[in-house]
């Protein structure tokens, strides 16, 4: 009772990335609290799967597998999640923001009449003071994200009701195994007892999946380009620049927006967060919800007309200048040095 | 197939690409008298999904529900010109301060005083970003609902197939009607302004919009009664108190911080080969490349 939770989505028969992510925070969670680690997944064909999910530091794994719930269902899906949260009282239940977490979460939390907050890129135990009602609460959960387009960050809290129920995007939070041979108690949930035939009122009819193409997350050189590029011609000095130096192509939003590079290069509050050695900025201000996702790189060089823009204030190398003469001036730098 | 009865659920929002130093309250919620307003746009590619069914399907009417305050009757209005055949504003001061599952609960107290066959909405709004209504009301009325619809493709014998648009591909599903949809921004665009439907709506307004108007329409609004937009209470759509505004929010904001960047120990440099060399020579020295 009163452990926290994580939800663990299933990409392509394996725990996602992100629920890896969530799991190695809701380890840590855990420990402050003094409490165990559970986790519930929910899929077809599972067999075997507490052994990627131990290894983060699971106490308890909850396990609904059945053939109807291969691919993510609303309504099934919700049902099984809220009965268990309704046996075992999670005080913190974590939820991917991916598609399906974000379909999910708020279902259940309506279900439930707890709170959810979306997006969170940082999860903090903390006391709060009510002054108002003179009451003090004791190991809260300070869910932080960026709110109103990235203009605050807010920490937003659940003192009264539980679970206090979150969701973080992928890439957000570390991903680090606990121990490899950790051992974990795994109980399986007896599906037909929870959910009924109206569950499945929705019917999938098809499905289309593409692998992922395009990743620049695992890149450790991005070359990143904003609205200040300026054309999806003056793009391809970036990608230039990028295949020299070994790395991926990255945008912000307004470049997106302006359909100079695709969304899945995207970096930022509603794209990737990226974490390479070097991040190289060309024409971005800095707007925080582009910072949000790629302020932890080890390096970052900006290339700006712009000497005041906010992206300088977190650059390790400001080049004032324009983005096309720059490039390709780089460009050559770099070869006369990696002979 | 008979017309469909579908109800457009839209949102004011601040355009936060727009944001000045008075947008936020010292409670940690939005000043939204102080930003320019505009309808949310996702919620518009909602919209639009609901005209096609009504050019598909002769006979369905479309109701746009937004809660907010009285000038959110302006997108009512701009719906309206686009298409829409009526709306509904939802508008309390007890509704003020609300999170997003006390702001489901008083919409879904309005959906039920109205009669529907589908729902319809953007996937998230642009001020928070956490597409958490549309799911919310779907399970307050218990309905099945469906994210990120991008094309709607058929009705047929009160099931609707929908067409979702997810990370890595698209998923076709169908659902028993009524239900709930939310819309993507991968969706088509919503129509511009129709001129008929702009001088045929010109002047809907709400009664507290008449009651403080220089002119006089009230002569006007009593010959054509569908100009009048109607307001709905706390009273009116029958909720909870309890489950509304600040007290009702299980979510509370603890704390605000404007964003301020740190500065740190940059080096600048020009845009000459020199300078450029230079660093090219410090990044591959120091083993940031290759």
């Amino acid at each position: 009772m009163n452990n926290v939770f994580v939800f663990c989505e299933i990409d392509e028969g394996k725990i996602a990335d992100v629920s890896q992510e969530l799991l190695t925070k809701g380890r840590s969670l855990a420990n402050e609290l003094k409490c165990s680690l559970e986790a519930v997944v929910i899929g077809s064909k599972l067999e075997g799967i507490e052994n990627e999910i131990a290894p983060y530091g699971t106490d308890i794994i909850h396990v609904a597998d059945d053939k109807r719930l291969e691919f993510y269902l609303t309504l099934p899906f919700t049902t099984i999640i809220v009965d268990l949260f309704k046996k075992q009282q999670p005080q913190i239940a974590l939820f991917g923001a991916t598609s399906v977490g974000r379909d999910l979460g708020p279902r259940v939390s309506s279900a439930l009449k707890s709170g959810l907050t979306a997006d969170c890129t940082s999860l903090v135990i903390g006391n709060h003071e009510d002054k108002k009602e003179g009451k003090v609460y004791e190991n809260l959960l300070y869910q932080i994200r960026p709110a109103f387009g990235g203009n605050i960050i807010a920490t937003i809290i659940n003192p009264d009701c539980r679970p206090q129920m979150a969701t973080v995007r992928e890439g957000v939070m570390k991903k680090e195994i606990f121990n490899k041979n950790h051992k974990s108690k795994v109980v399986a949930i007896d599906v037909n007892k929870v959910v009924t035939d109206i569950d499945f009122a929705v019917e999938i009819i098809e499905r289309h999946m593409e692998p992922r193409k395009i990743d620049i997350k695992g890149s450790q050189v991005i070359v990143s380009g904003g609205y200040g590029v300026g054309s999806r011609e003056n793009f391809k000095l970036l990608y230039e620049l990028a295949h020299v130096l070994g790395g991926e192509v990255g945008a912000s939003r307004a470049a997106v927006d302006a359909g100079y590079a695709d969304h899945a290069r995207q970096v930022g509050q509603t794209g990737v967060t990226v974490r390479p050695k070097l991040y190289i900025a060309c024409g971005i201000s800095g707007q925080v919800q582009h910072t949000a996702g790629m302020e932890e790189s080890a390096m970052i060089i900006s290339i700006n007309t712009d000497p005041t823009a906010p992206i300088t204030k977190i650059a390790d190398y400001n080049i004032i200048g324009d983005v096309g003469e720059v490039v390709p001036r780089l460009i050559e730098a770099y070869r006369k040095h990696s002979k | 197939m008979k017309g469909l009865k579908i109800i457009v659920l839209a949102k004011q929002v601040p355009d936060t690409r727009n944001v000045g130093k008075d947008a936020m309250k010292a409670d940690g919620t939005v000043n939204r008298a102080a930003l320019p307003a505009i309808f949310n746009p996702e919620d518009l590619n909602a919209l639009e999904q609901a005209l096609r069914i009504k050019d598909t399907y002769p006979g369905t009417t479309v109701t746009l529900l937004t809660m907010g305050p009285g000038r959110a009757a302006e997108i009512i209005r701009e719906g309206m010109y686009r298409g829409a055949d009526n709306g509904y504003l939802l508008t309390d001061r007890a509704f003020a301060g609300s999170d997003t599952l006390a702001t489901s609960y008083a919409i879904s107290c309005a959906i039920k005083k109205i009669d529907f066959d589908l729902i319809i909405a953007g996937r998230q709004a642009i001020d928070g970003d956490t597409a958490q209504v549309g799911p919310q009301v779907a399970e307050k009325l218990g309905l099945p609902q469906i994210t990120y619809a991008e094309h709607i493709n058929k009705i047929v014998k009160n099931r609707i197939t929908i067409q979702r648009r997810l990370e890595r591909g698209i998923e076709t599903v169908t659902a028993p009607l009524p239900c709930l949809i939310t819309v993507n921004a991968t969706a088509p665009e919503c129509r511009p302004r129709n001129a008929k439907q702009l001088m045929k709506f010109k002047h809907a307004k709400t009664v507290t919009e008449l009651q403080s108007a220089v002119e006089d329409y009230y002569k006007l609004h009593e010959d054509r009664p569908y100009l009048r937009i109607p307001e709905l209470s706390v009273i009116d759509v029958a909720a909870d108190t309890n489950w509304l505004g600040l007290a009702g929010s299980p979510t509370k904001v603890k704390a605000i911080e404007n964003v301020v960047f740190v500065a740190k120990d940059a080096k600048q440099l020009t845009a000459d080969q020199k300078d450029l060399d230079w660093l090219m020579g410090e990044l591959v020295a120091n083993h940031t490349l290759g």
